[in-house]
């Protein structure tokens, strides 16, 4: 178990709270003011800056985590919120060695450009492959459509998604 | 991997080709470095204090609360500002723009003051507790009111201002068009808007500003498009030298014109940062960046096509005005002040052509040339597409048929336009072929035609463009006082291993494979082998940066060329060694041999490993294998495509599906074909977006409208139809590898295809015209024979 002792993000009358948080399988005590969202927790305490912010209104899904294995904007939750919960991060996906499928089959068929939606479209594809490993495009598609892609038009990341599904059932891709 | 590492020839095989990217190793591991990832010690955080109004004369600036908050360190006001000189600063179009404001605030969102506290929530809740006193002025937003004589002076600050008129500016032969349309059997007229709409890139735009006190050393990480420029503005409004300034851009999450020039939020951290002694971090909220930094479009047009009634195309008449907002900070070459608008003769052999634009000031954000614009070009080809398919329509012919009738034909190239444009090289009858083909063209419109038996509406819409990408000829073009020529250097190591250090910058464009692939070409060492530097200005050569897609035509010809210096003094060098006439040495296989006898010669890597050695180079050669160069284009690249887009339109919502989307690019030599098509794609999504969801929008008070991804649409995945490609290859004769730049091909020429595709579904309503974002409400009016006006929300 690691400890992070953050330094307080309130002023000296603002009550912070501890909370203990499994993230990438480990799990870290902080300490923080009740305000603070999930993805500052990640990118500033913990820093995981993999998880991005591309607005300010939850409609980009560039903050996109794993909460207990369900895809959530880490913009729009309390880091308090997630107290005893387990969270996943893109640098949770792979090794340093060892790439997971939908890693690979984003660099293969090119399902990025400037890497900043990257992390977040890799978060809500792995959730869907986790629970339907045998997507449509269509289901692709509705599956993404929370998260928002400025460079590549989405169609490669359709491409990168099927990539990874089929190497992930074990079938040539 | 390994038989491409480590300087080895790659033998036979070309270095280009589509292969995965260098920089996605990174990304898909959330490693990437951008702005909002650094966290320097003592770091402090700014944040912008906005105006609620649009037009306001600011009476007070009271920050003594903010101040009193225990963890803020600083308040920054324009006063501060002003005691420092720097209260305005200069744009690329010789203007200027209120850094923070002094005398009044001239858009909703303008900087007013700015924050440094401990964290990024302590400066916000201090942003609440600064009191401003506005006495509230009418607003100008409506542009086609600005010039009227009882319209309120936006810019009454500059001398000698009495009226909202920035500029006029002319491009053609008036008289030629007038007697042109004086012979014309038919003669197309049409207003019409491109709207203002916004390059919105995921990653906003950032700084982290670290004045060092001791060494008086300024770094700054950011958001930079054009890091070289940046840092001659910074040594300008600081007073700082150019050699204690270092603009580093690491990774950028997109830019798309965004990102090219220097915001107020930038200098006041620097400020912050000088007045602290601390790093200073600013990272802008997504409304910050929809409502203050560069928009793009904005464009009121009248067109004018006269023709024959045989569909010949004879001549165009373009009125444009233009709204830049409150500062003119349009980023184009500074004699360009509508950019390179007078491309808009299209693809087609004309007589005459002749365009006006003026320019006006409103109480709205500055910007116009950005998103993929290639400076105005978006809203030249747009113009110019729609011109000829009412044309088509007025003429009862098919759209293709018309297109294929006026495109310049392969002959004609280098062709002169009538508005002084010289096109490097073109088939574009092959390329609008190879579309309708793709498309099967004729068995859509079988299927159309049964369709609206049926009642439904289904349209195809056409566009065929010319872009103009590469800036530019430093004789003519400029940006900030800098030609725009770009530098290149490349060093090979001893083992024969590369660095090339652009002067240009990525921002997702895939610079880090693509360059490194034209050096290995030229090298014949493997891709893995040459390393690409961007963005640092204390390690790269000056350059104007990346925008108008001039990066692989302007910095690419650099890279290239600096490559093949390099070859030719490893040439010298290897004459040496073999004891032979360089003269009688010949390339080839990623070898230097003697002609006639293939077995004696050297790999670079061999010529490397001796000229870093205690060989004695031949006279008059230096040792090591490097070199720089300037690279100064002797024209643009002129890109271009066809493109045909298929909609169905549900009648009783308006709501449009794009079904299929076609597009046949023609760029010339591709480097990386994968890099290439994802560019394409990346622009045809921005064509569905502005032609079916994107704008901002102002209120009658100039309110914006826009502010937030709940209002400003964005294309998803669901919009998005699986994009068709298809290619041709026409080099650029002038480029030394015959590559013409592609980035925002895409965005100029899809738009147009949509809007067609559209207005070609609504023709059994009669409906000639409707200005994008053609949303269903937009559309369910046009088809009730009401078109919005789509530029004031308000009407």
């Amino acid at each position: 178990m690691t400890v992070v002792h953050e330094e307080p993000t309130a002023g000296a009358d603002v009550p912070t709270r501890r909370i203990r948080v499994t993230v990438n399988g480990v799990t870290k005590t902080v300490e923080l003011e009740p305000r603070v969202l999930l993805v500052h927790l990640l990118r500033q305490a913990l820093g995981l800056t993999g998880t991005h912010m591309g607005c300010d209104t939850t409609n980009c899904g560039a903050c996109t985590v794993l909460v207990d294995g369900r895809p959530t904007k880490s913009c729009t939750m309390l880091a308090v919120q997630a107290d005893g919960h387990e969270v996943r991060t893109v640098e949770g996906m792979s090794t340093p060695s060892e790439l997971h499928p939908l890693q690979e089959g984003f660099k293969e068929e090119h399902g990025l450009q400037c890497g900043f939606c990257t992390p977040g479209m890799l978060m809500s594809a792995k959730a869907l492959l986790e629970n339907n490993p045998d997507p449509t495009e269509d289901e692709i598609r509705w599956a993404l459509s929370g998260n928002l892609c400025r460079c590549t038009g989405y169609q490669n990341i359709v491409k990168a998604v099927q990539w990874a599904a089929h190497k992930m059932r074990g079938e040539q891709a | 991997m390994s038989d491409t590492l480590e300087g080895t020839a790659h033998g036979n095989g070309s270095a280009y080709g589509s292969q995965p990217r260098k920089e996605d190793a990174r990304f898909v591991r959330g490693l990437g470095t951008f702005v909002d990832d650094l966290a320097l010690p003592g770091m402090l955080h700014g944040a912008v204090l906005r105006s609620p109004l649009a037009h306001a004369k600011v009476v007070s600036v009271d920050a003594s609360a903010a101040l009193a908050h225990p963890k803020v360190k600083a308040v920054i006001t324009g006063e501060t500002l002003a005691q420092r000189g720097m209260a305005w600063m200069p744009t690329p179009s010789h203007d200027t723009q209120a850094v923070l404001a002094t005398d009044k605030v001239r858009f909703q969102g303008q900087e007013v003051a700015f924050v440094v506290a401990e964290d990024r929530y302590a400066a916000r809740d201090a942003l609440e507790l600064i009191d401003v006193e506005y006495e509230p002025l009418p607003a100008v937003v409506d542009a086609r009111q600005a010039l009227s004589p009882d319209a309120p002076v936006v810019r009454d600050d500059r001398p000698g201002q009495e009226n909202n008129h920035i500029f006029d500016w002319e491009s053609g032969d008036a008289q030629r068009v007038a007697e042109v349309f004086a012979e014309a059997d038919v003669v197309v007229e049409q207003d019409m808007l491109y709207p203002r709409v916004h390059p919105a890139p995921l990653e906003t735009c950032g700084i982290v500003a670290d004045m060092d006190p001791v060494s008086e050393r300024l770094t700054v990480w950011s958001t930079a498009q054009a890091p070289h420029t940046h840092r001659s503005l910074y040594a300008q409004l600081t007073g700082i030298p150019e050699h204690r300034i270092r603009v580093i851009a690491k990774d950028i999450g997109g830019g798309f014109g965004n990102k090219v020039g220097v915001y107020p939020g930038y200098v006041c951290a620097i400020v912050a940062s000088m007045i602290t002694g601390c790093p200073v971090k600013w990272i802008e909220d997504r409304s910050e960046n929809l409502m203050s930094t560069a928009f793009a479009r904005d464009y009121h047009m009248r067109g004018e096509i006269a023709a024959r009634a045989d569909g010949t195309i004879l001549g165009l008449r373009v009125r444009v005005l233009a709204d830049h907002g409150a500062f003119n900070a349009t980023a184009q070459p500074s004699r360009f002040p509508a950019g390179f608008f007078g491309v808009f003769t299209g693809s087609y052999d004309l007589q005459a052509a002749h365009c006006a634009v003026t320019g006006v000031y409103t109480n709205k954000a500055p910007g116009g040339v950005a998103y993929s614009c290639s400076f105005r070009i978006t809203e030249a080809v747009y113009l110019v597409e729609r011109m000829v398919d009412l044309l088509a329509g007025e003429l009862d012919m098919d759209p293709a048929e018309l297109r294929m009738r006026n495109l310049l034909r392969p002959e004609q190239f280098p062709y002169d336009t009538a508005t002084g444009w010289r096109y490097d090289s073109g088939d574009y009858p092959r390329a609008l072929a190879k579309a309708l083909e793709l498309a099967k063209y004729d068995d859509l419109r079988a299927e159309q035609a049964a369709r609206r038996e049926r009642g439904e509406l289904m349209g195809i819409g056409l566009s065929f463009f010319t872009e103009a990408v590469g800036a530019g000829p430093r004789k003519y073009m400029d940006m900030f006082g800098f030609g725009m020529a770009d530098g290149a250097e490349l060093r090979i190591h001893p083992s024969g291993t590369a660095v090339v250090r652009l002067s240009c910058m990525s921002q997702g464009q895939g610079h880090e494979t693509t360059f490194a692939q034209l050096v290995a070409q030229e090298l014949g060492i493997g891709v893995d082998a040459v390393d690409v530097v961007q963005g640092d200005t204390d390690h790269t050569p000056f350059g104007v940066g990346t925008y108008g897609s001039r990066s692989i035509a302007v910095s690419g010809a650099a890279v290239v060329t600096v490559a093949r210096q390099v070859r030719e003094r490893a040439r010298l060098i290897a004459a040496a060694m073999l004891e032979v006439s360089p003269d009688d040495l010949e390339w080839g296989d990623g070898r230097w041999f003697v002609r006639g006898d293939e077995e004696l010669g050297y790999t670079l890597a061999e010529i490397a490993r001796v000229a870093h050695s205690s060989f004695e180079p031949p006279e008059g050669v230096d040792a090591h294998l490097n070199a720089v160069t300037v690279y100064n284009p002797p024209n643009l690249t002129f890109p271009f495509g066809a493109y045909l887009c298929v909609v169905d339109v549900d009648p009783d919502t308006g709501q449009v599906k794009v079904r299929r989307f076609v597009a046949v690019d023609d760029c010339g030599v591709r480097i990386n074909p994968m890099i290439v098509d994802g560019q394409i794609h990346r622009g045809l999504a921005d064509g569905i977006g502005m032609a079916l969801m994107e704008q901002i929008a102002f209120d009658a008070d100039g309110n914006h409208l826009g502010g937030s991804f709940m209002d400003y649409l964005l294309p998803t995945a669901l919009e998005c139809p699986s994009w068709e490609l298809g290619q041709t290859v026409t080099p650029s004769p002038h480029h030394p590898v015959g590559a013409k730049g592609i980035g925002e091909a895409a965005t100029v020429g899809s738009p147009a295809a949509v809007v067609n595709a559209v207005m070609d579904a609504l023709r059994p309503y009669g409906v000639r015209h409707a200005d994008m974002p053609l949303t269903p409400a937009a559309v369910w009016r046009a088809i009730q024979g009401r078109p919005l006006r789509s530029d004031v929300a308000i009407t």
